[in-house]
């Protein structure tokens, strides 16, 4: 059976790699100085929606990711990987989103994307952290959800079997198709780029890329017509309304950002008999250091 | 994470050296596939780009799931069971993880799904992989073999296996036989031909890197009553045909993710690739020329992993109050590694390129005639490769036995246990100077153009390039030393005796590649040192660095060999009898 597979994916500041210009004097994030990667559980996400595609021979994954034009960038990197087209959700109206307002817009998008029978994305990104976009989108789109997944078992007869994993364990669980699923970081990590599918696919670019190639680059695309893979949306294509993007569909609203620095140190000089170590033990569990 | 490639400039430096222009042009026959393949490129700096953003998928690659496997890999190593080799679980991952990233049959031509790389981006990616785990590092390279498959294969067979191997299957050289060794003359396993032209082999094949694998190259004996290597022809063997078992695997000193096994073939189905009687004299030799690039570039990787961790080591590694690369003793071991370094990776590209330039001639004549220039610019490429690459394989591999044994002196006590990386490197080093022919045999291949000038010709080249006012001393050094190799190689062919000349011909040789090695780092490192690319320039200063310090190292190693060869005379090579 061929599947129409949809991958959500964001490009997020490496919040992984932080250094000390990470942050600006006002305490938002200093994205100059943080390289824009393809958030790690997303990759995960990429990788289930993969082996999908192998199982499933014929299928399809659409990448799609809602931001500034450059997230294209995660698209291609998707595409290198081995999925076959993208759809980047670009528009000044979008900007300013929190999750609630993110997911109305990606659900749009989804439903304007019309046929598909699984949507698979990271569990959470790295730079907000917070998990509800994915099971937002599900609840606006009315579907089932799986969240936590780390593996998809089993995909037949309009069912998926997701194995969960939980804090106390895992969980096996089956849901109808269409159905959301979203990938911990525990499971299978992506594989890399394909070499064949860098050199080809490294010319495809979006309507706004395109507009800033040179006339050698707009030549070799003009040719191979199998790179127009990239498109581009706006909050009208997605039949958005403009009181729920945004700003304007943000109920959330950052009151304060504050820089905290940990600064408590603590030496302790022990002697070496057990009951000194039997107390510091003791201590360290209690506070939860341990244990 | 780590990037293998990304985190270490020479081998940018490297990749753009200036003659890549010719090389990617005759590769690319003026980048004719580019209206067939959306993969291929439309002009130079695409192919380069492509190389680069490929190197880096390679360097990512190695610096994560190989690298973090090769301890795993080192300790579980691969079993034998029925007749058929299960690879470590490691290398499994390894394997799986090179084929979706579609780095097999990299340099094969894009009909058959390869990528069409020349030889130099795919042996730097050969250096990364070993640098990652060298034992690896021979079951990937071993899609050389295709290589072979492809020069001389017919094109039946080549669309028949080549595709496969770009897919990712595996293959093997199979050659050594336990009375045939560096003698391959010797080899008896019997090939015979069936009525249908089909053939069978018979025998038994000994010490065969990736025994089991999916297609092999067999050489055996198709001439019955013969005995020389004139009898000798080339067969494929299909793995899906059956008929060949895994009796063991050996148990080895290092690189023990590589199953090496002892093959018995009972009357195996194989077909015969290219002419009868030529699989030695001619098939086998171009495999081995092939192999060797590839174990040149293995020990390079070695070369670099052992720099890295003994410099690693010593920064952190605290005594008498202070890191003990702040010791003279310490800091002189530490930049003689990296001079060994950065000489044998000049060595490696100098001789990939070589190799390139003639062979992209070669496959250009199997489509049209070469013009007489052409031609003559062929022959004289085939002959600097066939001079470099045993001079890269005999001393790249003895300098990276060198540095792994260096290696461990910087951890001291530590280096002799089994909690580092550095232990597992002196043991994957050991086989690099011995398999593919040993660094005796290389000598043998190359004081062939010690005596006949070739090297000497390779030098008078160097020393017209431009060198930077900053290694202008240097090269007057070099000067020198090149006087002082000539001088020796005159006195060895006035006494014009073989037995003589053999007995010193790996002085001669080594001081040959004191001085090339030494020329390389000079002149590469003076193209570079302004160069406008920052990663570039940076790695031009590292390499003027040890052009230093290699010199220095050269210098009195060619005073050392030529007061030997001034002062043993023929009548002396008596006491050196049994």
């Amino acid at each position: 059976m061929s599947l129409n597979i949809i991958v959500l994916a964001k490009q997020v500041p490496d919040t992984r790699n932080v250094g000390k210009d990470a942050m600006k004097e006002d305490g938002t994030i200093n994205r100059a100085a943080l390289p824009a990667i393809f958030n790690p559980e997303d990759l995960n996400a990429l990788e289930q929606a993969l082996r999908l595609k192998e199982a499933n021979p014929g299928s399809t994954i659409t990448m799609l990711t809602m931001g500034l034009p450059r997230a294209a960038e995660v698209v291609r990197e998707g595409i290198f990987r081995g999925a076959d087209n993208g759809i980047v959700l670009t528009d000044r109206a979008l900007g300013g989103a929190d999750t609630l307002a993110t997911s109305y817009s990606l659900a749009q998008a989804i439903k304007k994307i019309g046929k598909y029978d699984i949507v698979l994305c990271g569990r959470q990104a790295i730079d907000g952290d917070t998990a509800q976009v994915g099971p937002q989108i599900a609840e606006k789109l009315g579907l089932p959800q799986v969240t936590y997944a780390e593996e998809i078992l089993d995909l037949k007869d309009g069912k998926v079997t997701v194995k969960r994993r939980l804090e106390s364990g895992v969980e096996t669980v089956k849901a109808p198709l269409p159905c959301v699923v979203t990938v911990n970081g525990t499971a299978a990590e992506c594989r890399p780029r394909n070499a064949k599918r860098v050199m080809q696919y490294k010319y495809a670019a979006s309507p706004s890329e395109k507009a800033k190639l040179d006339e050698a680059k707009l030549a070799v695309l003009e040719k191979r017509p199998a790179l127009d893979v990239i498109q581009e949306w706006g909050a009208a294509y997605v039949d958005a309304d403009p009181e729920q993007i945004g700003m304007a569909g943000s109920p959330t609203k950052v009151k304060a950002v504050e820089n905290v620095v940990f600064t408590a140190k603590q030496n302790l000089t022990l002697d070496d008999n057990d009951e000194q170590i039997e107390q510091l033990i003791k201590e360290l569990i209690a506070n939860h250091t341990i244990g | 994470m780590a990037n293998f490639y990304t985190d270490n400039k020479a081998l940018k430096l490297h990749l753009q050296h200036p003659l890549m222009q010719k090389i990617v042009s005759l590769k690319e026959r003026d980048f004719a596939d580019a209206d067939k393949f959306d993969y291929a490129p439309v002009d130079f700096a695409d192919a380069m780009d492509n190389y680069e953003r490929v190197l880096e998928i390679v360097g990512e690659l190695c610096g994560t799931t190989i690298a973090e496997n090769a301890e795993s890999v080192d300790h579980e190593g691969p079993k034998v069971e029925k007749g058929r080799v299960t690879y470590a679980s490691g290398t499994q991952q390894n394997l799986d993880a090179c084929r979706k990233a579609g780095l097999m049959g990299m340099a094969m031509p894009r009909r058959f799904g390869g990528l069409n790389f020349p030889i130099t981006p795919y042996i730097m990616a050969a250096d990364i992989v070993s640098r990652a785990d060298t034992g690896f590092e021979n079951l990937w390279g071993l899609q050389d073999c295709a290589e072979t498959l492809y020069e001389f294969g017919s094109e039946d067979q080549r669309e028949r296996y080549i595709p496969r191997v770009c897919a990712g299957e595996t293959m093997s050289m199979d050659l050594t036989e336990p009375d045939a060794g560096s003698d391959l003359q010797s080899v008896m396993l019997k090939a015979t031909e069936m009525p249908d032209g089909s053939w069978r082999l018979n025998g038994v094949k000994r010490f065969i890197t990736n025994g089991d694998a999916d297609i092999h190259l067999v050489l055996a004996r198709s001439e019955n009553g013969t005995k020389d290597g004139r009898g000798l022809s080339m067969f494929i063997y299909d793995k899906r045909q059956g008929g060949v078992d895994v009796r063991r695997i050996e148990n080895k000193m290092g690189i023990k993710g590589s199953p090496t096994c002892e093959l018995v073939y009972k009357n195996a189905k194989a077909e015969l690739c290219g002419s009868r009687r030529l699989g030695l004299i001619k098939y086998v030799m171009a495999l081995m020329n092939g192999a060797r690039l590839g174990i040149a570039a293995q020990s390079v990787g070695v070369s670099e992993i052992a720099y890295r961790e003994a410099d690693a080591y010593a920064r952190d590694r605290k005594q008498f109050g202070k890191a003990i690369i702040e010791f003279p003793a310490v800091r002189e071991i530490l930049a003689t590694m990296k001079a060994k370094l950065d000489a044998s990776r000049c060595l490696l590209y100098e001789t990939a390129r070589y190799v390139d330039l003639y062979k992209a001639y070669e496959d250009i004549a199997r489509d049209r005639q070469l013009t007489p220039e052409e031609r003559q610019e062929m022959k004289l490429y085939n002959k600097l490769a066939d001079a470099c690459t045993p001079l890269a394989k005999g001393l790249t591999s003895e300098y990276c036995n060198q540095n792994a044994y260096d290696c461990i002196q910087i951890h001291g006590g530590s280096g002799f246990m089994k909690d580092y990386a550095c232990e597992r490197v002196y043991r994957d080093a050991r086989i690099t100077s011995i398999y593919e022919g040993t660094t005796q045999l290389q000598v043998v291949a190359a004081i062939r153009h010690v005596l006949t000038g070739t090297y000497a010709q390779l030098i008078e080249e160097y020393q017209k390039m431009e060198v930077a006012p900053e290694l202008e001393a240097q090269k007057k050094i070099l000067d020198e030393m090149f006087a002082k190799y000539q001088e020796a190689v005159e006195a060895v062919k006035a006494v014009n005796e073989t037995e003589y000349t053999d007995f010193m011909a790996r002085r001669l040789v080594e001081m040959a590649g004191d001085c090339v090695m030494g020329y390389l780092l000079v002149t590469d490192a003076s193209r570079n040192l302004s160069s406008e690319d920052a990663t570039v320039k940076e790695a031009a200063a590292e390499l003027a660095k040890s052009a230093k310090v290699y010199v220095n190292l050269g210098m009195a190693d060619v005073a050392r060999n030529a007061a030997f060869v001034a002062s043993v005379k023929p009548a002396d090579m008596a006491e050196y009898q049994a």
